[in-house]
């Protein structure tokens, strides 16, 4: 692993019964980049950042994060280590009983237990600023909008100020506008908060948006990758498919 | 369901207690949410156990003075209605009520995190999910349920009391003089060991249920629906083999 290699994955492999995912994948991100990882739905890429967030176990490969290899890390290692992840969902999974402001203290209070009420207050209020919603403090996640929830669950992985941001399909069910702003989010947060992410989506105008390099997944395999330009520079049908169907959908 | 796949169930379920028994007792403890849940179990169930406990005293009172009259025993009327509150009726139907209430309740919430991906994101944020949400219901199960059964079987004395007092113009200390006489503290434990095993038990179906719901939101309709009848027809059950047990005990077989 080089000395600026933050995720290192070699010959990863996961199978759900008889449906092989991923089929031996290598993949390496660099600190500070946003990486994304384009493909189709159904190609592996939430499995894909769920093995690297530890949520499931690879049948065979090893997942180097941060210099650990969370194949081999008991529950306590894990949990520490995930206090330097972030993990953004698909669909926001934001606590549905607790207010904006009790999502936010969640992962605080359990992590950082020497904090005192006021730099609690105060980490909140940050984190709120920064993703544009300090007005939504008191409002349950069933008040806000799709975007909004997106931001919730963007500023609730960021109070933990992580090393690693994923995110899975970012822009996923939002309309243009919101997706711009959302893409700029992750470009804001990479810039203050000097995170290296892991971009999962399906969606061209996100990757060409905010990666920094990407990597093609398709059928448990990456297929290409590069910049936005020179992943798509191919007469790989598949790799076409995918950018005219993009392309299709899109407009 | 083929046997193979039972098997396997009962075998997730000893897999989820021995996690349960594991991980309640190691820190860190998550006290607020123990409270909140005893708060969400008891306080919220108590008017529906109330009304309950009520007309169970008064309805099986009245049931059971004809037969009593019949035989000229009107005044084992309040002694008949203890026996039956405190040995069987209490716990019963207090774990019952629970088990639809709670257990219901329990399993659809749980479901839906998981399939709306909260259980995930309490895990990503190194937060582990089985104490915080699973270790704190089970426990508030278990020790509110037999306080509801003993609350229960108050307040159904006391609805058996005014149905006695209206009819034969009994006084309230020789109404409870009477209840009390064939009442022993054996009923008493046996009421909240019962108790606290049927608790145990809703707790636990909820849980595992509503833990491991998949296929979005029918998955959490039918874990609500499974948390409630699984623990309904083992509850019954296990009053069958907790009554044998105690009057093996207490009579030699």
């Amino acid at each position: 692993m080089e000395a600026n290699t933050v995720i290192s994955i070699r010959g990863l492999k996961k199978a759900f019964g008889n449906l092989q995912v991923l089929k031996g994948v290598d993949l390496d991100v660099y600190h500070g980049e946003n990486l994304v990882v384009l493909g189709r739905s159904g190609s592996g890429k939430s499995v894909l950042i769920k093995i690297i967030a530890g949520l499931l176990t690879p049948d065979a490969g090893s997942v180097s994060v941060l210099g650990r290899d969370i194949t081999r890390l008991d529950t306590k290692e894990l949990q520490t280590l995930r206090t330097r992840i972030g993990f953004s969902f698909q669909n926001s999974a934001l606590y549905d009983g607790m207010n904006v402001r009790a999502n936010l203290e969640f992962p605080l209070v359990r992590n950082k237990r020497h904090l005192s009420h006021s730099q609690i207050d105060a980490a909140i209020a940050k984190v709120l600023d920064d993703v544009g919603l300090s007005q939504t403090l008191y409002q349950m996640p069933s008040e806000l909008s799709g975007g909004q929830r997106k931001r919730i669950g963007i500023a609730r992985t960021l109070i933990l100020q992580p090393e690693i941001m994923l995110y899975d399909e970012p822009t996923a069910g939002l309309d243009p506008v919101t997706s711009v702003e959302i893409n700029d989010l992750i470009n804001e947060v990479q810039e203050r908060y000097h995170t290296s992410s892991v971009i999962i989506t399906h969606d061209l105008t996100c990757a060409k948006a905010t990666g920094d390099r990407l990597v093609m997944l398709s059928e448990g395999q990456f297929l290409r990758q590069g910049s936005f330009e020179e992943v798509f520079d191919t007469d790989d049908p598949r790799v076409k498919n995918f950018y005219n169907y993009n392309f299709i959908a899109g407009s | 369901m083929n046997f193979g796949r039972f098997f396997l169930r009962v075998y997730a379920i000893w897999q989820f207690i021995r996690r349960f028994f594991r991980e309640v007792f190691l820190p860190p403890y998550e006290y607020k949410e123990i409270i909140n849940q005893f708060f969400q179990v008891g306080i919220r169930s108590l008017s529906i156990i109330t009304l309950t406990g009520f007309i169970t005293g008064v309805v099986f009172t009245k049931q059971s003075r004809s037969s009593l009259s019949e035989f000229g025993a009107a005044s084992w009327l309040p002694s008949l209605i203890a026996i039956a509150l405190i040995r069987a009726l209490a716990p019963l139907v207090t774990a019952l009520i629970i088990a639809g209430k709670v257990g219901s309740n329990i399993g659809a919430e749980l479901g839906s995190m998981k399939v709306t991906e909260q259980i995930d994101a309490m895990e990503v944020s190194s937060t582990n999910p089985f104490k915080f949400l699973v270790a704190s219901r089970i426990l508030a199960t278990t020790a509110i349920v037999p306080v509801l059964a003993i609350y229960m079987g108050f307040v159904g004395l006391m609805g058996a009391y005014l149905n006695v007092h209206h009819n034969e113009q009994t006084s309230f200390t020789s109404f409870f003089q009477s209840a009390f006489m064939k009442i022993t503290f054996l009923d008493v434990w046996v009421l909240l060991l019962k108790s606290a095993v049927y608790g145990f038990t809703i707790g636990v179906a909820g849980c595992f249920n509503g833990y491991n719901a998949d296929q979005g939101t029918v998955g959490v309709g039918r874990a609500a629906n499974t948390a409630v009848v699984v623990s309904m027809f083992l509850i019954f059950i296990e009053e069958m083999i907790i009554v044998q047990l105690v009057n093996y005990f207490k009579h030699g077989g």
